[in-house]
C-alpha cells in the first residue's frame, strides 16, 4: 500500500537501530465484568521512546493505558488475563500477585484533564514523594525543582511555589501535572489523551515537551489526534474494537499501513 | 515479536524494586488499621442501637402485657398502664396527619412546578431550610404562645396536632420536592401535548408517580412527631391522665363529634418520659416497657419507609 | 362553522381558568406558610421575652451567674443555663467528631459497596429513635456504666446525656459529611493513586482537604443539633442550673429549663413564664448562629467544587 498520509509532519523522532524492550505485553485480556475491552493484545514497548496508542474511540486504547498502572483495579468487577511484563526485572504488572501500589509507584500517569490538588503548586509536585514518606525538606526541594523544569515550569512559578496549583492556567496545569508524575522518577509515564482539553500554543508546548522527555524516561501516550501521534512518536499501534490492528515505527504505519482498517483510520474514512 | 526477545537480557532486579516493595507493604499496613477502625466506628451506632434495645427489654419486657394497654396510668406502678397515652398519641397524629401532610405536600408541589424564579420563592425555600433547623422545643414555644393562648385552644389535643404538623412539615415538603422532581419531564409533555392544564398534568401525572417518594417523607415525619416530646410539654400536655377524650365517633346523631380535638391529653413518649422521672425502679420497668412499645412503633415506621425508598431507587428505570 | 367550534371552546377554557388559578393561589398559601411559621416563632419569642425584659434588665440577664427563677429571690442569669448546653454539646462533639468522621471517610472511601448498603439503612434507624428513649438509655444505662469508670459520678451529670447525644447525632454528622466528600471529582482520588499513594493517604491527603470544608459544615449542623436537643438532657442531666465546666456535675439546658418550667404550673404572663420565651429566644439565637456558619460553609465548599 502507497503513502497514504503526506501531509503529516513527522518529529525528529528517530527509531534506533537496536532499541532496548521496557515492557512486554503478551496475550492481554481485560474485561469490565462480562465486557471484553482488551483482546489478546501482543506488543512491545521500547525504553526511552514515545509509544502512541490511536484508533477511534471505544477501540480500547484508554483501557490499555491504564492497565499500566492497574487503575482498573480501582474498578468493582474488573479483570485482567495475559501479562504485561516490565524490565528489567520481568514482573507481570497485571498478575495479582502484584500490589498495584508497587506498579503505580514505578509509572506514573497523566491525565485526560489537568487534575491538580486543591493544594500548593509546590505540595502538588511534592505529593508522590510525600506518600512514599519522603520528608526531608531539602531533598523534596531538589526533586520539587527538578521535576518542575522537568516540566518547563520552574521558570513561570519558581516564585510563587506556595500558590495553589488550582490558580495556574489550563497548559500550566497540565505541566504541574507532568511534573507531579516526573518527580518520583518513574520509569514509565502514561498520558491519557493529555492535550485534549487544552487550546493549540498550550498543546504545542506539552508536545514539545513530551518529546524532550523522551531521551529520560520511556512514554506511552493515548490519542485521538493523529497528527499528534505523528509529532511525537517513534512508536505507533492503531486499536480497533479492543484489538491491536497494527503496531510499528510511526513513519512506517504512518506513510504505509499493512492493514486496510489501519489506512481507513488514517484517511479519515471512519474514526 | 519474538525476533526482539535476544536484546533484552534479563539484567538483576532493580535494584530500587526491593526497597519500593518494602515500602508499600509498610504504607499498606495502615490500609488495613483504618479499614478495621472506620468499621468499628461504624458499627459503634449498630451496637448502641442494640444496646438501647435490649436494656429496653430487659427491664420492660414483663410489663408488656394485656393490662398495660388497657389501664389508665396509676401511683401503683404495677398497675400502670399506657391507655391514655396510646390513645392520646393515636388522636395527636391524626390532626397532625390531617393538617400537615397536605400543607406541605401542597406546599412541595408549588415549589417544584408552580414557583417562579423569584424572590418570592427564594425566601420560602430559605424559611423551609431554616424550618427544618429549628430546635424541636421552640416549636413548643410557638404553640404556646400563639395556639394554646393567642389562639385559646388550651392545652388541647387540637394544639398539639397543629405543633407536630409545623414540625414535620420541613420534612415532608423536601421529600415531596425530591419525589416531583425525579418524574421525567418528558411525563409533562405528554400531558401538556394533548391539553392538559398545568393542575391537570400535575394531578393526573406527576402526583401519581411521586406518590411512594412522598409516602417515604410522610412516614419518616409522621414516625418523629410520634416519638416527640419536648414540644409537646411545652405546651402543658399533662402527664397524669386518667381519662379518654370523647370518641369521634358515636351511635347517636350526628353520630361524629369533634370534642375530642378540645380535650386534655398525654402521648406515649410524655408518659414514658414521666416514669423515667419518678425514682424507683418500678415505675423504670413502666418505662422501659412504654420505650418498647415506642421504638418498635418508631423503627417499624422508619424501616417501612427506607425499606420503600430502596424499592423505589430499585423499580425506576426511566 | 368557525364560530360554532369556538363556543365549545371557550366556556370550557374559561372555566378551566379559574380553577387553574385557585389550584395555584391554594398552594402558593401553603407554601408561604413556612413564612408565616418562621413569623410567628420570631413574634411570638420576641413578644413574650420584651415582657421579661421590661423586668429584668438585659445585663443581668447576660451577667448574672445564677438563673434561680423559682426562688423566692429569683435571678435571671442566662450564663449557667448557656455554659450547661454549650457544655453538654462539647461532650457530644467530642464524641460525634472522630466517630463522624471515621464513619464518613470509611464508608465514602474504604467500605465495599456491599457493607455501605446495608450499613446505611441501621444509621437511619439510630437517627429515627425518639429522644426520650436515648433519654432513658443516658440515665438508666450509660450513667451506671461510666459510674464503674467514675465511681464518684453522680446518677445525674452531663457527661452521660453528653456522650448519649454524641452517638445520636454520629449518623447525621457522618452522612452529611459523606455527602461532602463524595461531592470530590473522582479526577483527584484517580490523580492520588496514579502517584503511588494508598487508599488511607488518598482519604486523609486528598478528599478529606478537598472536602474539608463540607465535613466542617455538617459538623457545625451537629453541633446545632446537640444544642437544641431536650429530652436526653431533661431526663439524665438533672435539671439544676450549674455555672460549671465539670461534665461529672449536674447542669441544666436551655432546653431541660424550659422543659422544667412547662411540667409546673406557671400562671400565662408571669416572669416564669416570660422566661422560658427569653430562654427560647437565646436558643434561637446560637442554632441560627450555627446554622448560618453552616450555611457559609457549604457555600465556600460548592464554590470549589
Amino acid at each position: 500500500m502507497s503513502a497514504v498520509v503526506t501531509a503529516v509532519p513527522f518529529a525528529t523522532q528517530s527509531v534506533s537501530a537496536d532499541p532496548k524492550v521496557k515492557s512486554r505485553i503478551r496475550g492481554l485480556n481485560f474485561y469490565y465484568g462480562n465486557l471484553q475491552a482488551l483482546k489478546n493484545i501482543d506488543m512491545v514497548v521500547y525504553e526511552h521512546a514515545v509509544t502512541a496508542l490511536i484508533g477511534p474511540s471505544g477501540c480500547g486504547k484508554s483501557t490499555l493505558l491504564r492497565c499500566f498502572n492497574r487503575m482498573h483495579d480501582l474498578t468493582p468487577h474488573t479483570r485482567y488475563e495475559g501479562e504485561i511484563r516490565l524490565y528489567p526485572d520481568d514482573v507481570n504488572i497485571v498478575s495479582s500477585d502484584i500490589d498495584p501500589i508497587e506498579v503505580r509507584m514505578r509509572i506514573s500517569m497523566v491525565f485526560q484533564k489537568p487534575n491538580p490538588f486543591p493544594k500548593s503548586i509546590y505540595e502538588n509536585v511534592a505529593y508522590g514523594l510525600r506518600v512514599r514518606g519522603v520528608k526531608a525538606r531539602s531533598e523534596l526541594d531538589g526533586r520539587v525543582e527538578a521535576a518542575l523544569r522537568g516540566a518547563a515550569l520552574w521558570e513561570e512559578v519558581k516564585d510563587r511555589l506556595e500558590e495553589p496549583g488550582t490558580a495556574l492556567s489550563g497548559g500550566q496545569q497540565q505541566r504541574l501535572c507532568i511534573a507531579r508524575a516526573l518527580a518520583t522518577d518513574p520509569e514509565i509515564v502514561l498520558f491519557d489523551e493529555p492535550t485534549s482539553a487544552l487550546d493549540p500554543i498550550a498543546t504545542a508546548s506539552i508536545e514539545d515537551l513530551i518529546i524532550s522527555m523522551a531521551g529520560s524516561v520511556t512514554i506511552l501516550i493515548v490519542t485521538h489526534n493523529m497528527q499528534q501521534a505523528a509529532r511525537v512518536s517513534s512508536y505507533t499501534a492503531f486499536m480497533y474494537l479492543g484489538e491491536l490492528v497494527e503496531y510499528g515505527p510511526t513513519t512506517e504505519l504512518f506513510t504505509r499501513p499493512r492493514h486496510q482498517r489501519t489506512s481507513d483510520y488514517l484517511t479519515g474514512r471512519f474514526g | 515479536m519474538a525476533s526482539i526477545s535476544p536484546s533484552i537480557a534479563v539484567e538483576a532486579a532493580v535494584p530500587g524494586v526491593a526497597e519500593i516493595r518494602a515500602n508499600v507493604v509498610r504504607r499498606r499496613r495502615w490500609d488495613i488499621v483504618f479499614a478495621v477502625v472506620g468499621f468499628l466506628a461504624t458499627s459503634v451506632g449498630v451496637v448502641t442501637l442494640l444496646a438501647l434495645f435490649v436494656d429496653l427489654v430487659m427491664d420492660g419486657y414483663h410489663r408488656l402485657t394485656p393490662d398495660f394497654f388497657l389501664s389508665f396510668p396509676s401511683r401503683r406502678a404495677a398497675e400502670a398502664g399506657i391507655l391514655s397515652a396510646w390513645v392520646g398519641t393515636c388522636l395527636v397524629m391524626m390532626v397532625t396527619a390531617a393538617i400537615g401532610v397536605p400543607l406541605a405536600v401542597s406546599a412541595g408541589i408549588y415549589l417544584e412546578e408552580y414557583a417562579p424564579r423569584n424572590w418570592v420563592t427564594t425566601l420560602i425555600e430559605i424559611n423551609v431550610s431554616n424550618l427544618a433547623a429549628v430546635p424541636s422545643i421552640v416549636y413548643g414555644l410557638l404553640a404556646l404562645g400563639l395556639f394554646v393562648y393567642a389562639l385559646g385552644f388550651g392545652q388541647s389535643i387540637l394544639s398539639a396536632g397543629l405543633t407536630l404538623a409545623l414540625m414535620i412539615m420541613p420534612v415532608v415538603v423536601v421529600a415531596t420536592r425530591e419525589a416531583v422532581r425525579a418524574v421525567p419531564h418528558t411525563i409533562r409533555e405528554a400531558a401538556y401535548a394533548v391539553g392538559a392544564t398545568r393542575w391537570q398534568a400535575t394531578r393526573d401525572h406527576v402526583l401519581p408517580y411521586s406518590i411512594p417518594g412522598i409516602a417515604t417523607g410522610v412516614i419518616i415525619g409522621l414516625a418523629r412527631a410520634i416519638g416527640e416530646t419536648a414540644p409537646l410539654i411545652t405546651i402543658g400536655a399533662l402527664t397524669f391522665i386518667a381519662y379518654l377524650p370523647d370518641p369521634p365517633i358515636s351511635t347517636k346523631p350526628p353520630f361524629v363529634s369533634f370534642d375530642w380535638l378540645w380535650s386534655g391529653f398525654t402521648v406515649l413518649p410524655i408518659q414514658m418520659f414521666n416514669w423515667v422521672s419518678r425514682p424507683g425502679t418500678a415505675f423504670h420497668a413502666n418505662a422501659a416497657a412504654a420505650g418498647i412499645v415506642i421504638v418498635v412503633l418508631t423503627l417499624a415506621m422508619n424501616g417501612f419507609a427506607i425499606y420503600l425508598r430502596y424499592r423505589l431507587r430499585k423499580r425506576i428505570t426511566w | 362553522m368557525p364560530s360554532a367550534q369556538r363556543s365549545l371552546i371557550r366556556p370550557r377554557i374559561h372555566h378551566r381558568d379559574i380553577k387553574e388559578r385557585l389550584v395555584e393561589a391554594f398552594l402558593f398559601i401553603c407554601a408561604t406558610s413556612a413564612v408565616a411559621v418562621t413569623t410567628a416563632i420570631v413574634v411570638v419569642l420576641v413578644y413574650e421575652s420584651a415582657g421579661f425584659f421590661e423586668r429584668v434588665s438585659i445585663v443581668d440577664f447576660l451577667t448574672d451567674t445564677m438563673w434561680t427563677p423559682l426562688f423566692a429571690e429569683a435571678r435571671y442569669g442566662i450564663l449557667p443555663l448557656l455554659c450547661g448546653t454549650l457544655l453538654a454539646a462539647g461532650v457530644a462533639l467530642l464524641v460525634a467528631v472522630p466517630l463522624g468522621l471515621m464513619v464518613a471517610l470509611y464508608l465514602s472511601e474504604f467500605a465495599p459497596v456491599k457493607v455501605r448498603e446495608s450499613v446505611k439503612p441501621f444509621l437511619e434507624l439510630l437517627e429515627g429513635v425518639p429522644t426520650v428513649v436515648y433519654g432513658y438509655f443516658a440515665l438508666l444505662f450509660v450513667t451506671p456504666l461510666l459510674q464503674n469508670v467514675i465511681p464518684d459520678l453522680p446518677g445525674f451529670n452531663v457527661l452521660s446525656p453528653g456522650i448519649v447525644i454524641g452517638i445520636m447525632i454520629v449518623p447525621y454528622v457522618g452522612s452529611v459529611s459523606e455527602d461532602a466528600m463524595r461531592a470530590v471529582p473522582n479526577a483527584l482520588r484517580e490523580a492520588s493513586y496514579a502517584c503511588g499513594a494508598t487508599r488511607l493517604q488518598t482519604t486523609l491527603r486528598v478528599v478529606m482537604p478537598a472536602a474539608a470544608s463540607g465535613i466542617a459544615a455538617a459538623f457545625v449542623l451537629g453541633i446545632a443539633r446537640a444544642t437544641g436537643e431536650t429530652m436526653v438532657v431533661a431526663i439524665a442531666a438533672g435539671q439544676q442550673p450549674n455555672l460549671t465546666l465539670d461534665p461529672t456535675e449536674p447542669a441544666a439546658t436551655i432546653t431541660a429549663y424550659i422543659v422544667q418550667v412547662a411540667l409546673g404550673d406557671l400562671p400565662h404572663g408571669s416572669i416564669g413564664y416570660q422566661s422560658i420565651f427569653a430562654a427560647g429566644l437565646v436558643l434561637l439565637l446560637i442554632t441560627l448562629l450555627f446554622n448560618i456558619l453552616a450555611h457559609l460553609l457549604r457555600m465556600r465548599f460548592r464554590e470549589a467544587y
